[in-house]
Protein backbone atom coordinates (compact mmCIF):
# COMPACT_ATOMS: atom_id res chain seq x y z
CA UNK A 1 0.00 0.00 0.00
CA UNK A 2 1.50 3.57 -0.79
CA UNK A 3 0.31 6.10 1.55
CA UNK A 4 1.58 9.51 2.17
CA UNK A 5 3.47 10.84 5.12
CA UNK A 6 3.54 14.21 6.73
CA UNK A 7 6.83 14.97 8.25
CA UNK A 8 6.68 17.96 10.77
CA UNK A 9 9.04 20.39 10.55
CA UNK A 10 11.22 19.37 13.53
CA UNK A 11 11.81 16.07 11.75
CA UNK A 12 12.00 17.40 7.80
CA UNK A 13 15.91 17.93 8.48
CA UNK A 14 15.83 13.55 8.79
CA UNK A 15 13.46 13.60 5.06
CA UNK A 16 15.90 16.15 3.08
CA UNK A 17 13.51 18.89 4.22
CA UNK A 18 10.35 17.09 2.23
CA UNK A 19 7.02 18.11 4.50
CA UNK A 20 5.73 14.80 2.79
CA UNK A 21 7.24 11.53 1.88
CA UNK A 22 6.10 8.19 0.36
CA UNK A 23 5.56 5.22 2.75
CA UNK A 24 4.51 1.44 2.07
CA UNK A 25 2.71 -0.70 4.64
CA UNK A 26 -0.17 -2.82 4.86
CA UNK A 27 -0.21 -1.45 8.54
CA UNK A 28 1.39 1.33 10.44
CA UNK A 29 4.00 -0.97 12.23
CA UNK A 30 4.97 -1.81 8.67
CA UNK A 31 5.36 1.80 7.42
CA UNK A 32 7.15 2.68 9.91
CA UNK A 33 9.41 -0.03 9.27
CA UNK A 34 9.88 1.19 6.01
CA UNK A 35 10.35 4.44 6.95
CA UNK A 36 12.98 3.46 9.51
CA UNK A 37 14.67 2.10 6.57
CA UNK A 38 14.96 4.97 4.04
CA UNK A 39 15.63 7.03 6.69
CA UNK A 40 17.32 5.65 9.25
CA UNK A 41 18.02 9.05 11.38
CA UNK A 42 14.25 9.11 11.28
CA UNK A 43 13.99 5.97 12.26
CA UNK A 44 15.16 6.92 15.69
CA UNK A 45 12.72 9.34 16.36
CA UNK A 46 10.63 6.74 15.67
CA UNK A 47 11.35 4.29 18.07
CA UNK A 48 12.78 3.76 21.78
CA UNK A 49 15.46 1.64 23.42
CA UNK A 50 12.76 -1.06 23.36
CA UNK A 51 12.04 -0.74 19.65
CA UNK A 52 8.78 0.11 20.54
CA UNK A 53 7.11 3.83 19.23
CA UNK A 54 7.58 6.35 21.94
CA UNK A 55 5.14 7.58 23.74
CA UNK A 56 5.32 11.11 22.79
CA UNK A 57 5.22 10.54 19.20
CA UNK A 58 1.59 10.48 17.61
CA UNK A 59 0.44 9.07 14.70
CA UNK A 60 -2.56 9.94 12.22
CA UNK A 61 -4.21 7.92 9.84
CA UNK A 62 -6.13 10.05 7.97
CA UNK A 63 -6.83 12.44 10.91
CA UNK A 64 -7.46 9.69 13.35
CA UNK A 65 -5.06 9.24 16.01
CA UNK A 66 -4.06 5.16 16.15
CA UNK A 67 -5.05 4.46 19.50
CA UNK A 68 -8.63 5.49 18.70
CA UNK A 69 -7.81 2.85 15.54
CA UNK A 70 -6.03 -0.17 16.08
CA UNK A 71 -2.61 1.09 17.17
CA UNK A 72 0.31 0.03 15.07
CA UNK A 73 -1.77 -2.85 13.97
CA UNK A 74 -4.24 -0.58 12.13
CA UNK A 75 -4.29 -1.30 8.29
CA UNK A 76 -3.61 1.11 5.21
CA UNK A 77 -4.90 1.41 2.36
CA UNK A 78 -3.60 3.48 -0.58
CA UNK A 79 -3.93 6.80 -1.25
CA UNK A 80 -3.90 6.78 2.96
CA UNK A 81 -2.21 9.87 4.79
CA UNK A 82 -0.30 9.70 7.63
CA UNK A 83 0.93 11.90 9.85
CA UNK A 84 4.10 11.44 12.57
CA UNK A 85 3.58 14.01 15.03
CA UNK A 86 5.71 14.72 18.27
CA UNK A 87 3.79 15.93 20.86
CA UNK A 88 4.90 19.15 22.64
CA UNK A 89 5.77 19.69 26.66
CA UNK A 90 2.75 17.95 28.20
CA UNK A 91 2.25 14.98 25.54
CA UNK A 92 -0.27 16.58 23.04
CA UNK A 93 0.03 18.18 20.04
CA UNK A 94 -0.93 21.43 21.08
CA UNK A 95 -0.92 23.97 24.59
CA UNK A 96 -4.26 23.90 25.97
CA UNK A 97 -4.06 27.71 24.60
CA UNK A 98 -3.94 26.55 21.16
CA UNK A 99 -6.60 23.84 21.85
CA UNK A 100 -9.24 26.63 23.04
CA UNK A 101 -8.01 29.32 20.51
CA UNK A 102 -8.29 26.80 17.47
CA UNK A 103 -11.11 25.04 18.73
CA UNK A 104 -13.90 25.44 15.78
CA UNK A 105 -11.13 24.94 13.26
CA UNK A 106 -9.80 21.82 15.18
CA UNK A 107 -13.54 20.76 15.44
CA UNK A 108 -13.83 20.03 11.64
CA UNK A 109 -12.70 16.84 10.94
CA UNK A 110 -10.79 17.09 8.36
CA UNK A 111 -8.63 19.51 10.13
CA UNK A 112 -8.43 17.82 13.85
CA UNK A 113 -5.07 18.94 16.53
CA UNK A 114 -3.25 17.31 13.39
CA UNK A 115 -4.45 19.46 10.59
CA UNK A 116 -3.86 22.24 13.09
CA UNK A 117 -0.13 21.01 13.96
CA UNK A 118 -0.09 21.50 10.28
CA UNK A 119 -1.06 24.72 9.97
CA UNK A 120 1.85 25.82 12.77
CA UNK A 121 4.45 23.95 11.23
CA UNK A 122 3.43 25.90 7.76
CA UNK A 123 5.69 28.36 6.06
CA UNK A 124 3.90 30.96 3.71
CA UNK A 125 5.48 34.24 2.22
CA UNK A 126 2.85 36.74 1.75
CA UNK A 127 4.43 39.57 -1.14
CA UNK A 128 2.80 42.54 -0.72
CA UNK A 129 0.98 44.11 2.54
CA UNK A 130 -1.63 45.79 0.44
CA UNK A 131 -5.13 45.72 -0.09
CA UNK A 132 -4.54 41.85 -1.03
CA UNK A 133 -1.96 40.47 1.59
CA UNK A 134 -3.36 42.60 4.46
CA UNK A 135 -6.79 40.35 4.40
CA UNK A 136 -4.97 37.07 3.27
CA UNK A 137 -2.38 37.35 6.17
CA UNK A 138 -5.11 38.29 8.89
CA UNK A 139 -6.61 35.43 8.55
CA UNK A 140 -3.75 33.59 7.96
CA UNK A 141 -2.35 34.56 11.03
CA UNK A 142 -5.38 33.78 12.62
CA UNK A 143 -5.72 30.71 11.54
CA UNK A 144 -2.32 29.41 13.12
CA UNK A 145 -0.05 29.55 10.44
CA UNK A 146 3.24 29.30 11.85
CA UNK A 147 5.16 31.63 10.01
CA UNK A 148 4.20 34.39 8.14
CA UNK A 149 7.07 35.82 5.70
CA UNK A 150 6.12 39.53 4.87
CA UNK A 151 7.68 41.04 1.72
CA UNK A 152 6.90 44.79 1.37
CA UNK A 153 9.51 48.17 0.77
CA UNK A 154 7.16 50.62 1.11
CA UNK A 155 5.64 52.86 4.31
CA UNK A 156 2.05 53.31 4.75
CA UNK A 157 0.56 56.06 3.56
CA UNK A 158 -3.19 57.76 4.55
CA UNK A 159 -4.46 56.71 1.37
CA UNK A 160 -3.64 52.77 2.01
CA UNK A 161 -5.89 52.64 4.89
CA UNK A 162 -9.01 52.70 3.02
CA UNK A 163 -8.24 48.89 2.07
CA UNK A 164 -4.67 47.66 3.95
CA UNK A 165 -6.34 46.65 7.21
CA UNK A 166 -3.11 45.17 8.46
CA UNK A 167 -2.12 49.05 9.06
CA UNK A 168 -4.03 51.70 11.34
CA UNK A 169 -3.69 55.54 11.37
CA UNK A 170 -1.06 55.76 13.90
CA UNK A 171 1.45 54.06 11.45
CA UNK A 172 0.94 56.19 8.98
CA UNK A 173 4.98 57.25 7.32
CA UNK A 174 5.98 53.39 9.14
CA UNK A 175 7.40 50.70 7.10
CA UNK A 176 4.53 48.45 6.22
CA UNK A 177 6.30 45.40 7.02
CA UNK A 178 6.81 46.68 11.02
CA UNK A 179 2.60 47.68 11.19
CA UNK A 180 1.79 44.66 9.77
CA UNK A 181 4.31 42.61 12.16
CA UNK A 182 2.57 44.62 15.07
CA UNK A 183 -1.01 44.14 14.01
CA UNK A 184 -0.41 40.14 13.21
CA UNK A 185 1.60 39.81 16.63
CA UNK A 186 -1.95 41.26 18.35
CA UNK A 187 -4.14 39.24 16.32
CA UNK A 188 -2.03 35.77 17.14
CA UNK A 189 0.97 35.67 19.22
CA UNK A 190 1.53 31.92 18.07
CA UNK A 191 2.83 33.44 14.94
CA UNK A 192 6.30 34.15 13.50
CA UNK A 193 6.43 37.18 11.68
CA UNK A 194 9.25 37.61 9.65
CA UNK A 195 9.37 41.13 7.71
CA UNK A 196 11.62 41.10 4.26
CA UNK A 197 11.15 44.94 3.78
CA UNK A 198 12.97 44.68 0.53
CA UNK A 199 11.73 44.77 -2.97
CA UNK A 200 11.67 41.73 -4.18
CA UNK A 201 14.19 41.04 -7.27
CA UNK A 202 15.68 38.34 -9.52
CA UNK A 203 18.68 38.38 -7.52
CA UNK A 204 16.47 37.96 -3.69
CA UNK A 205 13.72 36.34 -4.88
CA UNK A 206 15.26 32.60 -5.07
CA UNK A 207 16.77 32.90 -1.66
CA UNK A 208 13.38 34.52 -0.10
CA UNK A 209 11.63 32.18 -1.16
CA UNK A 210 13.36 28.99 -0.21
CA UNK A 211 12.69 30.04 2.60
CA UNK A 212 8.95 28.68 2.59
CA UNK A 213 6.58 26.20 1.61
CA UNK A 214 4.21 28.27 -0.52
CA UNK A 215 3.73 32.14 -1.85
CA UNK A 216 1.02 34.34 -1.64
CA UNK A 217 1.36 36.99 -4.56
CA UNK A 218 -0.63 40.22 -3.22
CA UNK A 219 1.15 42.39 -5.81
CA UNK A 220 0.06 45.30 -8.05
CA UNK A 221 2.21 45.22 -10.67
CA UNK A 222 3.24 42.76 -13.59
CA UNK A 223 6.81 42.71 -12.95
CA UNK A 224 6.41 41.07 -9.73
CA UNK A 225 3.89 38.91 -10.85
CA UNK A 226 6.30 37.42 -13.30
CA UNK A 227 9.06 37.20 -11.18
CA UNK A 228 6.87 35.40 -8.75
CA UNK A 229 5.51 32.74 -10.98
CA UNK A 230 9.47 32.07 -11.98
CA UNK A 231 10.58 31.69 -9.19
CA UNK A 232 8.13 29.69 -7.56
CA UNK A 233 8.00 27.19 -10.30
CA UNK A 234 11.69 27.29 -10.51
CA UNK A 235 12.17 26.18 -6.66
CA UNK A 236 9.28 23.25 -7.27
CA UNK A 237 6.68 26.25 -4.86
CA UNK A 238 3.01 26.52 -5.08
CA UNK A 239 2.15 30.19 -6.37
CA UNK A 240 -1.18 31.53 -5.06
CA UNK A 241 -2.27 34.56 -7.38
CA UNK A 242 -4.35 37.26 -7.08
CA UNK A 243 -4.91 40.51 -8.76
CA UNK A 244 -7.90 43.24 -9.06
CA UNK A 245 -9.40 45.82 -11.39
CA UNK A 246 -11.96 48.24 -10.63
CA UNK A 247 -14.54 46.13 -9.96
CA UNK A 248 -12.98 42.84 -11.02
CA UNK A 249 -11.40 40.24 -9.34
CA UNK A 250 -8.70 37.70 -10.28
CA UNK A 251 -7.59 34.72 -8.35
CA UNK A 252 -5.85 30.88 -9.02
CA UNK A 253 -3.47 28.76 -8.12
CA UNK A 254 -0.28 27.34 -9.64
CA UNK A 255 1.08 24.74 -8.34
CA UNK A 256 4.54 23.54 -10.84
CA UNK A 257 4.12 21.10 -13.41
CA UNK A 258 0.50 21.83 -13.83
CA UNK A 259 0.54 25.41 -15.13
CA UNK A 260 1.88 28.71 -14.49
CA UNK A 261 0.98 32.51 -14.70
CA UNK A 262 2.50 32.17 -18.21
CA UNK A 263 0.60 29.27 -19.41
CA UNK A 264 -2.15 31.58 -18.95
CA UNK A 265 -1.09 34.98 -20.07
CA UNK A 266 2.31 34.39 -21.88
CA UNK A 267 2.65 38.42 -21.79
CA UNK A 268 1.88 41.17 -19.65
CA UNK A 269 0.04 44.08 -21.40
CA UNK A 270 3.13 46.30 -23.13
CA UNK A 271 5.30 48.83 -21.59
CA UNK A 272 4.42 52.46 -22.54
CA UNK A 273 1.34 51.82 -24.24
CA UNK A 274 -0.71 54.20 -22.19
CA UNK A 275 1.58 57.38 -21.16
CA UNK A 276 0.27 57.93 -18.00
CA UNK A 277 -1.38 55.06 -16.20
CA UNK A 278 -3.57 56.65 -13.76
CA UNK A 279 -5.07 55.26 -10.51
CA UNK A 280 -8.56 53.73 -11.35
CA UNK A 281 -9.44 53.04 -7.51
CA UNK A 282 -11.05 50.45 -5.80
CA UNK A 283 -13.43 49.63 -2.84
CA UNK A 284 -11.42 48.13 -0.81
CA UNK A 285 -13.70 45.10 0.09
CA UNK A 286 -12.77 44.29 -3.44
CA UNK A 287 -9.25 43.16 -2.81
CA UNK A 288 -11.07 41.97 0.86
CA UNK A 289 -12.61 39.31 -1.06
CA UNK A 290 -9.87 38.12 -3.72
CA UNK A 291 -7.20 38.52 -0.56
CA UNK A 292 -9.59 35.69 1.51
CA UNK A 293 -9.38 33.55 -1.34
CA UNK A 294 -6.08 33.58 -1.76
CA UNK A 295 -5.47 32.87 2.18
CA UNK A 296 -8.35 30.32 1.64
CA UNK A 297 -6.35 28.24 -1.14
CA UNK A 298 -3.27 28.53 1.06
CA UNK A 299 -5.07 27.04 4.14
CA UNK A 300 -6.41 24.42 1.57
CA UNK A 301 -2.94 23.73 0.56
CA UNK A 302 -1.46 23.35 4.27
CA UNK A 303 -4.02 21.16 5.03
CA UNK A 304 -4.44 18.74 1.92
CA UNK A 305 -7.94 20.10 1.85
CA UNK A 306 -10.45 19.97 -1.59
CA UNK A 307 -10.07 20.55 -4.83
CA UNK A 308 -6.90 23.53 -5.25
CA UNK A 309 -8.02 26.71 -7.35
CA UNK A 310 -5.78 25.32 -10.15
CA UNK A 311 -6.15 24.58 -13.64
CA UNK A 312 -8.44 27.24 -13.82
CA UNK A 313 -8.83 31.02 -13.24
CA UNK A 314 -11.72 32.35 -11.01
CA UNK A 315 -12.87 35.68 -12.01
CA UNK A 316 -15.21 37.74 -9.52
CA UNK A 317 -16.92 40.39 -10.85
CA UNK A 318 -18.79 42.55 -8.05
CA UNK A 319 -21.22 44.57 -9.78
CA UNK A 320 -22.75 41.50 -10.58
CA UNK A 321 -21.73 39.23 -7.96
CA UNK A 322 -20.79 37.02 -9.83
CA UNK A 323 -18.22 34.03 -9.66
CA UNK A 324 -17.12 32.18 -13.03
CA UNK A 325 -14.36 30.06 -13.75
CA UNK A 326 -12.27 29.72 -17.20
CA UNK A 327 -9.76 26.86 -17.64
CA UNK A 328 -6.41 27.21 -17.74
CA UNK A 329 -3.54 24.51 -18.25
CA UNK A 330 0.06 23.97 -19.08
CA UNK A 331 0.87 25.24 -22.39
CA UNK A 332 3.53 23.11 -24.10
CA UNK A 333 5.31 26.18 -25.59
CA UNK A 334 5.34 27.63 -22.22
CA UNK A 335 9.06 29.10 -22.21
CA UNK A 336 9.04 28.44 -18.17
CA UNK A 337 7.31 24.86 -17.71
CA UNK A 338 6.78 23.79 -21.40
CA UNK A 339 8.35 20.53 -22.90
CA UNK A 340 11.33 23.00 -24.24
CA UNK A 341 11.79 25.75 -21.56
CA UNK A 342 14.43 28.35 -22.29
CA UNK A 343 13.46 30.04 -18.72
CA UNK A 344 16.22 27.80 -16.26
CA UNK A 345 16.96 31.45 -14.10
CA UNK A 346 15.64 34.67 -13.08
CA UNK A 347 16.08 37.25 -16.13
CA UNK A 348 15.07 40.85 -16.47
CA UNK A 349 11.25 41.68 -15.15
CA UNK A 350 11.14 45.40 -15.35
CA UNK A 351 11.58 45.28 -19.16
CA UNK A 352 8.04 43.56 -19.02
CA UNK A 353 6.10 45.90 -16.56
CA UNK A 354 2.76 47.22 -17.32
CA UNK A 355 3.66 50.80 -15.99
CA UNK A 356 6.47 52.98 -16.95
CA UNK A 357 8.70 53.57 -14.53
CA UNK A 358 8.14 56.65 -13.51
CA UNK A 359 4.96 56.15 -12.96
CA UNK A 360 5.75 53.53 -10.47
CA UNK A 361 5.20 55.20 -7.37
CA UNK A 362 6.28 54.41 -3.68
CA UNK A 363 2.76 51.58 -3.89
CA UNK A 364 5.31 49.23 -5.71
CA UNK A 365 4.45 46.14 -4.37
CA UNK A 366 1.47 47.05 -2.43
CA UNK A 367 -1.28 44.96 -3.50
CA UNK A 368 -4.09 47.33 -4.81
CA UNK B 1 -25.27 31.53 -34.73
CA UNK B 2 -26.29 33.79 -31.96
CA UNK B 3 -23.87 34.02 -28.90
CA UNK B 4 -22.89 35.93 -25.75
CA UNK B 5 -20.06 37.53 -24.83
CA UNK B 6 -18.45 38.21 -21.47
CA UNK B 7 -17.29 41.83 -21.16
CA UNK B 8 -14.36 42.77 -18.54
CA UNK B 9 -14.10 45.25 -16.83
CA UNK B 10 -11.97 47.23 -18.42
CA UNK B 11 -13.88 47.13 -21.95
CA UNK B 12 -16.92 48.24 -20.21
CA UNK B 13 -17.05 51.60 -21.15
CA UNK B 14 -16.92 50.58 -24.69
CA UNK B 15 -20.38 48.71 -24.74
CA UNK B 16 -22.14 51.47 -22.41
CA UNK B 17 -21.60 49.78 -19.32
CA UNK B 18 -22.66 45.90 -20.07
CA UNK B 19 -21.54 42.99 -18.62
CA UNK B 20 -22.62 40.55 -21.63
CA UNK B 21 -23.60 41.80 -24.69
CA UNK B 22 -24.79 39.53 -27.88
CA UNK B 23 -23.08 39.01 -30.47
CA UNK B 24 -23.07 36.94 -33.89
CA UNK B 25 -20.78 34.35 -36.11
CA UNK B 26 -20.03 31.27 -36.89
CA UNK B 27 -16.67 31.57 -35.46
CA UNK B 28 -15.17 33.63 -33.15
CA UNK B 29 -13.60 36.06 -36.17
CA UNK B 30 -16.85 36.27 -37.22
CA UNK B 31 -18.19 37.27 -33.95
CA UNK B 32 -15.34 39.74 -33.25
CA UNK B 33 -16.18 41.07 -36.42
CA UNK B 34 -19.99 41.44 -35.31
CA UNK B 35 -18.46 42.82 -32.34
CA UNK B 36 -16.82 45.49 -33.72
CA UNK B 37 -19.95 46.44 -35.46
CA UNK B 38 -22.43 47.02 -32.74
CA UNK B 39 -18.90 48.38 -30.44
CA UNK B 40 -16.44 50.42 -32.59
CA UNK B 41 -13.25 50.36 -31.23
CA UNK B 42 -13.38 47.08 -29.13
CA UNK B 43 -11.69 45.12 -31.81
CA UNK B 44 -8.52 47.21 -31.57
CA UNK B 45 -8.47 46.37 -28.07
CA UNK B 46 -8.72 42.24 -28.58
CA UNK B 47 -6.41 42.04 -32.00
CA UNK B 48 -3.39 43.39 -32.85
CA UNK B 49 -2.81 45.15 -36.06
CA UNK B 50 -2.46 42.23 -38.31
CA UNK B 51 -5.58 40.89 -36.66
CA UNK B 52 -4.32 38.43 -34.56
CA UNK B 53 -5.65 37.96 -30.88
CA UNK B 54 -3.36 39.99 -28.73
CA UNK B 55 -1.27 37.89 -26.78
CA UNK B 56 -2.15 39.48 -22.98
CA UNK B 57 -5.63 38.75 -23.91
CA UNK B 58 -7.49 35.90 -23.62
CA UNK B 59 -10.58 34.57 -24.99
CA UNK B 60 -12.55 31.42 -23.72
CA UNK B 61 -15.10 29.89 -25.79
CA UNK B 62 -17.49 27.97 -23.28
CA UNK B 63 -14.42 28.17 -20.50
CA UNK B 64 -11.78 26.59 -22.94
CA UNK B 65 -9.01 29.20 -23.99
CA UNK B 66 -8.89 29.57 -27.54
CA UNK B 67 -5.38 28.96 -27.60
CA UNK B 68 -6.08 25.52 -27.07
CA UNK B 69 -8.52 25.38 -29.74
CA UNK B 70 -8.62 26.90 -33.41
CA UNK B 71 -7.45 30.51 -32.21
CA UNK B 72 -10.15 33.00 -34.40
CA UNK B 73 -10.83 30.14 -36.40
CA UNK B 74 -12.98 28.59 -33.27
CA UNK B 75 -16.64 27.41 -34.54
CA UNK B 76 -19.40 28.96 -32.60
CA UNK B 77 -23.16 27.34 -31.93
CA UNK B 78 -26.03 29.34 -30.76
CA UNK B 79 -25.93 30.42 -26.51
CA UNK B 80 -22.08 29.74 -26.56
CA UNK B 81 -20.36 32.08 -24.10
CA UNK B 82 -17.54 34.13 -25.07
CA UNK B 83 -15.54 35.45 -22.35
CA UNK B 84 -12.81 37.89 -22.71
CA UNK B 85 -9.90 37.80 -19.66
CA UNK B 86 -7.68 40.46 -20.02
CA UNK B 87 -4.06 39.91 -17.74
CA UNK B 88 -4.84 42.34 -14.69
CA UNK B 89 -1.77 43.63 -12.91
CA UNK B 90 -4.16 44.34 -9.68
CA UNK B 91 -3.37 47.82 -7.58
CA UNK B 92 -6.56 49.48 -9.28
CA UNK B 93 -4.05 50.68 -12.48
CA UNK B 94 -4.84 50.72 -15.99
CA UNK B 95 -3.33 47.75 -17.14
CA UNK B 96 -4.78 48.03 -20.81
CA UNK B 97 -4.02 49.71 -23.78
Amino acid sequence: MAVTVYIPAPFRRLTGNRSYVEGHGQTVADLLEDLKTRYPTLGHMLQNEAGELPAHINIYVNNHEIHSLQGTTTPLKDGDEVAVLPAIAGGQLLTPEQTQRYDRQIMIPQVGPAGQRKLLDAKVLIVGAGGLGSPAAVYLAAAGVGTLGIVDNDKLDLSNLQRQILHHTPDVGRPKVESAQETIARYNPDVRVIPHKMRLTSANATDVIAQYDMVVGAVDNFATRYLLNDACYLAGKPYIDGAVFLFEGQAAVFIPGRGCYRCLFPVPPPTGVVPNPSEVGLLGALPGVIGVIEAFETLKLILGLGEPLSGRLLIFDALTMEFRQVKTRRDPHCPLCGDAPTIRELGDYEASSSSPPAAQHTDEEDAA
Amino acid sequence: MRVIVRIPTPLRKLTADQDSVPADGASLSECITSLEASYPGLKERLCDESGEIRRFVNIYVNGEDVRFLQGLATTLKDSDEVSIVPAVAGGGRKAWP
